[in-house]
């Protein structure tokens, strides 16, 4: 059916589907052409001219990732010519770049930092004159310092193109020539949802997370506090690889052993509040399906969603569930419900949340998440934070024994753990709605058409008497899709939608560790399903301390103290 | 305003032409005077705009007021006549009188002369090189009887502002015969014409159009590149000023070829003479059924818009502009797909520059074979170059292809200004090249040009002489290819900046052994790597004085000298005793009291102090300051 190609890569031989560029079909052959701008999850641009090759025939050399093989082409990867200009090329970006590599945020990790030592560049023949240029810091999640980028223009296309949104963009000409928001504008003024999608491509250190491991390092020093953490879905399949492991690794023994090891008071599951969530926004559905609320009815977990639909489709905020996040939940309970049970006063608890994601950092100091009466979290961590802390510890991950989350909220479901990925929330929120309507569990148990990559996904089920219909979406892009068929009527029918900020869902969320591997995230959400399989409990109502607390403390799923603690509501944001 | 009737035939528009001969007849040379009836042609380029032909215009109209002639002699505003150093340019028919730096305050005498009395006003004639040889019309002018205007036949010659004089000219009929033709024949005319592309890469136009007319996908666009961008070229805007309807014309044999209905104009915003008069061209041709619908009473139907430009060199290049025009950053992009399968909007899009298009409709009323005649096998047809820089004559120069260069600027251009020694042209703008001497009799056209390692470009020549640096000169077009990248490729936006530091280092007198070296280097990264023609030619104008006038460099380098003392770092100013009669002048015109000396002494320059303005040189008398 699909036309291939054959054609000769330094003297061999191969047949690749037709429509693969020169470099796609390299690396088939275990060739890794360098490149800079090129990005798996991206649209391939051509502008760094790292990954030229020589296709015989052609007047000049030829960038490999936008150069389409062609039948009986014969293509040189490493001729001295072409390696004289690649490393030229790279010369004339070092030249360019700030040196400072030592201290920057992605040392040991930049993309140009190992094509120039790949290269073996010992000494950059031009010198450094860049105007100084103005770092951003001006929010919680994401730092820009625009002196270290490249114009590879990967942020440009993953804001603009894959997140819909265009943060980012080319201005000025020339050696001028920069990546900015419009205006020049800092983030926090532009639109940016924090999603953190920019700093996982950027292959420098450009766009970076903001790093808040010194405020939980000084609380973990504080004798006076008591120093709390829970852990996100995503983070048990993500850790590993910033210590040296595989995509897909579940690590979610060595990760609560390497948190006590750090000095942790408490270690617990935002799988938990995962479940929590569940309850609180299942309830709220079956109230809106039976009651007539307003329809079709969103999930609110994703931080980056949440900021994108209030800048953008302010006008659908009524939509949104006004259950917290799990990880605000969390914050809440922790610091009401943990805290008066084992009787600690809550002023003394510092609430660490480790998240796969950027945005989260943003949420957590949204001024309306306090119902506790403090802050709900206190410190956001990201899972390559984490990551950096156990190295700067000296621990031994891989070595690490496996360890249990503390009780009380340390507990959660199968259901709980794929809210980590698209579809995994509506699957969750499916399999406790089906049964609280219908007394009967579902069967089977995991929601086929909401699993997987797929842009938008759709299922109709039939709970009772009733048909509902759910969507899902992840990536920005697709949401707005979402958005915009809702604002025409709701042509499809939905009744429920989960939309995630980032592509994948949290699993690949700006604050995981940064891969260029295509099917990453896919191994990181395969992790995640066989972690709900192998879990003893995969329904979030049987979870036995969310329903615990129920019965000691909250009482009923959206009754008065939970819809006090756990609810929260939104607001139009006008930047700029 | 005029509105004029819809055609709904061919048979209409030879009827509009026949009724508007009377308007262009008195402009035929064979014309004898005649005390009935005077036509004054004002030229309204922007040239001559600029230097005051509006007040002209108005001057004569007040005068053939006054002597009550304004019925039978009627003043006409044209195109541009591409001399507009001797601009405003004014010709009386019949006769064809060619006046030039005519101000208002002539104006009289041209009417109560050249009008009433049928005699010339000789000081307004142009006086030849010598400035003794008066020529009475513009035929007698090497300037132009030399060359061979096709593409600006009508520039100069008629209103471009009213559609029946195009016609009245033979305007349409390549449209007319076209459409009688059908869409294949004229592909089939158009491809025998071996017709290139004049905006600079020379690709066959007639191939262009098959892509695109054989290309999948609706609609399809016909675009004009009028996104005229080298410094010094003004080619494409003085035919869209002078005969903005030849432009029309070819574009709508073009869309009518490859089965296009949509287009644009994509025209810099610096040229608001040009869109203004393409404005009043489209409206007129919709009026008249020539744009838009049914065009000539046929199924064919081309809607055009123009799209105006803010000036971005490198949206001349073809996928920039198409960015441009949707709206977005003007940035290269790679290809393939080639704008023949994804263009405009992702749709199959032509786009050829002016000069091209207003080739086409004398392709197809005069035929292939005619077009052929002129110009080289491989480079059929006529060139428009741009003559600037130390050339005696500047201004637009229209020669068969294959002509060579000395006849361009030797006798065209009448060689070199105040006697200089001629050094080198730059042909093809920033990212042309500059050829010597020893290259100035090899014909001018794709071919030749490429293997002298120039290129055609849009067709800018600048002539520089012996007083010009060629390191000073390289670093000139440097600075603005620098200046004009996107940024979006890292060996033009960061080779370019090396490349222009290392030039001005050598021009500044701090270049080091290695530098000539360096530049070759990054001039073969950015020629084999950099993503579009900008960046791959910017180094043009480097490798091709280094090829030619190395010694210059070296003499920069290694001995600290300018040899053509331009470069103000590495020349000092001098007086020289012998010559010096002491009179003081020098001394009192310094601005910085550099200069000092007894009366009727010998002067001597303090260079420390000096700031090598160069005032002492135009103020002494008897040549006895230098540089050295």
């Amino acid at each position: 059916m699909s036309k291939t190609v054959t054609l000769t890569i330094d003297g061999q031989t191969l047949t690749v589907p037709a429509g693969y560029s020169i470099w796609e079909a390299a690396h088939q052959v275990g060739i890794n052409i360098p490149n800079l701008c090129h990005h798996p999850a991206l649209r391939p641009e051509g502008s760094c001219r790292v990954c030229v090759v020589k296709v015989k025939g052609a007047r000049n050399l030829s960038a490999s990732c936008v150069t389409k093989v062609a039948e009986g082409m014969e293509v040189s990867t490493h001729t001295p010519e072409v390696l004289a200009v690649r490393k030229n090329i790279v010369e004339l970006l070092l030249a360019n770049h700030p040196r400072d590599c030592l201290s920057c945020a992605r040392s040991g990790n930049c993309e140009l930092q190992k094509i120039a030592s790949d290269m073996g560049i010992r000494k950059i023949p031009y010198n450094y004159n860049r105007p100084p240029m103005k770092k951003d810091e001006g929010n919680p999640s994401i730092t820009r310092d625009p002196a270290k980028c490249i114009l590879c223009g990967r942020c440009v296309r993953m804001c603009s193109e894959v997140q819909g949104i265009g943060v980012y963009g080319f201005t000025w000409r020339g050696i001028n020539s920069r990546v900015s928001p419009a205006f020049d504008l800092p983030l926090d003024k532009a639109t940016c949802t924090y999603c953190g999608q920019c700093a996982k491509v950027c292959p420098t250190g450009a766009i970076t997370i903001h790093n808040d491991t010194d405020k939980v390092w000084a609380a973990l020093r504080d004798p006076e506090k008591i120093v709390m953490v829970q852990t996100a879905p995503s983070v048990r399949v993500g850790l590993s690889e910033a210590l040296g492991g595989k995509p897909g690794d579940i690590v979610t023994g060595k990760m609560v052993a390497a948190l006590r090891q750090l000095g942790f008071d408490k270690v617990f599951d935002t799988n938990w509040s995962a479940d929590l969530t569940i309850m609180e926004e299942g309830t709220e559905f079956i109230h809106r399906l039976k009651d007539g609320g307003v329809m079709p009815m969103i999930t609110s977990c994703s931080p980056g969603w949440v900021n994108y639909m209030e800048m953008f489709y302010p006008e659908l905020i009524p939509h949104f569930s006004t259950a917290k996040s799990p990880q605000a939940m969390f914050g809440t309970m922790l610091k009401t419900y943990y805290a008066q049970k084992m009787n600690i006063d809550p002023a003394k608890i510092v609430s660490v949340s480790i998240m796969p994601c950027t945005a989260k950092k943003f949420e957590a100091q949204r001024p309306e998440l306090s119902a506790s009466g403090f802050r709900d979290v206190d410190v956001v961590l990201t899972t390559v934070e984490l990551g950096q802390m156990i190295r700067e510890a000296g621990l031994n991950f891989q070595a690490l024994p496996d360890e249990q989350f503390d009780p009380l909220m340390g507990v959660g479901s199968g259901a709980g753990t794929i809210f980590g990925t698209t579809g995994g929330v509506m699957e969750a929120a499916v399999r406790t709605a089906y049964e609280l309507l219908t007394g009967k569990g579902l069967d089977p148990l995991e929601l086929a058409p909401v699993r997987g990559m797929e842009g938008i996904k759709e299922a109709t089920l039939t709970i009772g008497k009733t048909r509902v219909k759910v969507a899902v979406a992840h990536n920005l892009a697709n949401a707005r899709k979402v958005c915009e068929a809702i604002k025409a009527g709701n042509p499809h029918g939905w009744h429920f939608i989960e939309i995630m900020a980032c592509p994948g869902g949290c699993i690949n969320g700006g604050g995981q560790p940064i891969s260029l591997e295509m099917d990453t995230p896919v191994k990181r959400q395969e992790a995640l399903y066989t972690d709900d399989r192998n879990l003893p409990i995969r329904k979030s109502h049987e979870n036995p301390e969310v329903q615990a607390l129920y019965r000691e403390f909250l009482g009923e799923p959206n009754g008065h103290k939970a819809h006090q603690l756990l609810h929260t509501h939104y607001r139009e944001q006008i930047r700029g | 305003m005029t509105k004029y009737a819809r055609l709904a035939s061919a048979a209409d528009l030879r009827k509009v032409r026949e009724g508007a001969k009377h308007k262009i007849v008195l402009r035929r040379y064979d014309r004898q005077p005649s005390d009935k009836k005077f036509q004054i042609l004002v030229c309204g380029g922007t040239g001559c705009t600029s230097s005051g032909s509006k007040s002209v215009r108005a001057a004569f109209e007040e005068s053939l007021k006054k002597h009550g002639l304004d019925h039978s002699c009627e003043v006409v505003t044209t195109g541009c006549h591409g001399f507009c150093e001797l601009g405003p340019l004014v010709i009386v028919y019949p006769g064809g009188n060619f006046y030039v730096r005519v101000k208002a305050e002539d104006c009289e005498e041209i009417v109560t002369k050249t009008v009433m009395e049928g005699k010339l006003v000789e000081r307004l004639l142009f006086q030849g090189r010598t400035g003794k040889t008066p020529r009475k019309t513009y035929k007698e002018m090497a300037f132009y009887s030399l060359q061979n205007r096709l593409v600006l036949r009508n520039c100069g010659r008629i209103d471009p502002e009213d559609i029946e004089e195009y016609i009245a000219s033979g305007g349409y009929e390549g449209l007319a015969k076209a459409l009688e033709m059908g869409p294949e024949k004229t592909l089939e005319e158009v491809k025998a014409s071996g017709l290139r592309g004049r905006g600079g890469a020379g690709f066959p136009t007639g191939r262009k159009w098959e892509f695109t007319r054989m290309a999948e996908g609706s609609p399809k666009y016909m675009c004009c590149n009028a996104d005229e961008g080298d410094p010094g070229a003004f080619m494409d805007r003085s035919v869209l000023e002078g005969d903005p309807h030849a432009v029309l014309e070819g574009m709508l044999i073009g869309a009518w070829a490859v089965g296009a209905t949509e287009g644009y104009v994509y025209v810099r915003a610096e040229y608001p003479l040009a869109i203004h008069r393409l404005q009043v061209a489209m409206r007129q041709a919709e009026e008249m059924g020539l744009l838009g619908d049914n065009i000539l009473g046929t199924d064919f139907c081309f809607h055009l818009k123009i799209k105006e430009g803010a000036g971005a060199f490198v949206c001349g290049e073809e996928t920039a502009l198409l960015q441009s025009i949707e709206g977005k950053r003007g940035m290269p992009r790679p290809r393939p797909p080639f704008p023949a399968q994804s263009g405009v909007w992702g749709k199959p899009t032509v786009l050829n520059n002016v000069e091209t298009f207003a080739n086409v409709a004398r392709i197809i009323t005069d035929g292939a074979a005619a077009y052929t005649s002129l110009g080289t096998e491989k480079s059929p047809g006529t060139k428009v170059f741009a003559l600037t820089g130390k050339v005696t004559n500047t201004g637009l120069v229209e020669v068969p292809m294959g002509t060579s260069m000395r006849q361009i600027i030797f006798d065209i251009g009448a060689g070199i200004k105040g006697g200089k020694k001629f050094k080198a042209v730059q042909i093809g703008g920033p990212s042309g090249a500059c050829l010597p001497e020893s290259l100035l009799d090899s014909p001018v056209d794709y071919d030749s040009l490429t293997a002298a390692g120039a290129m055609m470009g849009s067709g800018g020549l600048v002539v520089v002489d012996e007083d010009t640096c060629m390191v000073d000169l390289a670093r000139f077009f440097l600075t603005f290819t620098q200046a004009e990248s996107c940024g979006k490729c890292t060996p033009c936006r960061e080779g370019s900046k090396r490349m222009l530091e290392i030039l001005e280092r050598i021009c500044d007198g701090r270049g080091k052994e290695g530098d000539i070296e360096e530049l070759e280097r990054l001039a073969h990264t950015m020629q084999q790597s950099a993503l579009c023609a900008l960046g791959q030619t910017a180094p043009n104008p480097v490798l091709s004085t280094l090829r030619f006038f190395r010694h210059e460099y070296e003499a920069h380098i290694h001995d600290k000298k300018c040899p053509a003392k331009a470069c103000t770092n590495l020349m000092e100013y001098w007086i020289d005793p012998e010559k010096c009669i002491g009179c003081g002048m020098c001394a009192r015109a310094c601005p910085v009291n550099a200069i000092s000396g007894e009366k009727r002494q010998p002067h001597v320059i303090d260079t420390k102090k000096c700031i090598k303005c160069g005032t002492c040189i135009t103020k002494c008398k008897v040549q006895a300051v230098t540089r050295r």
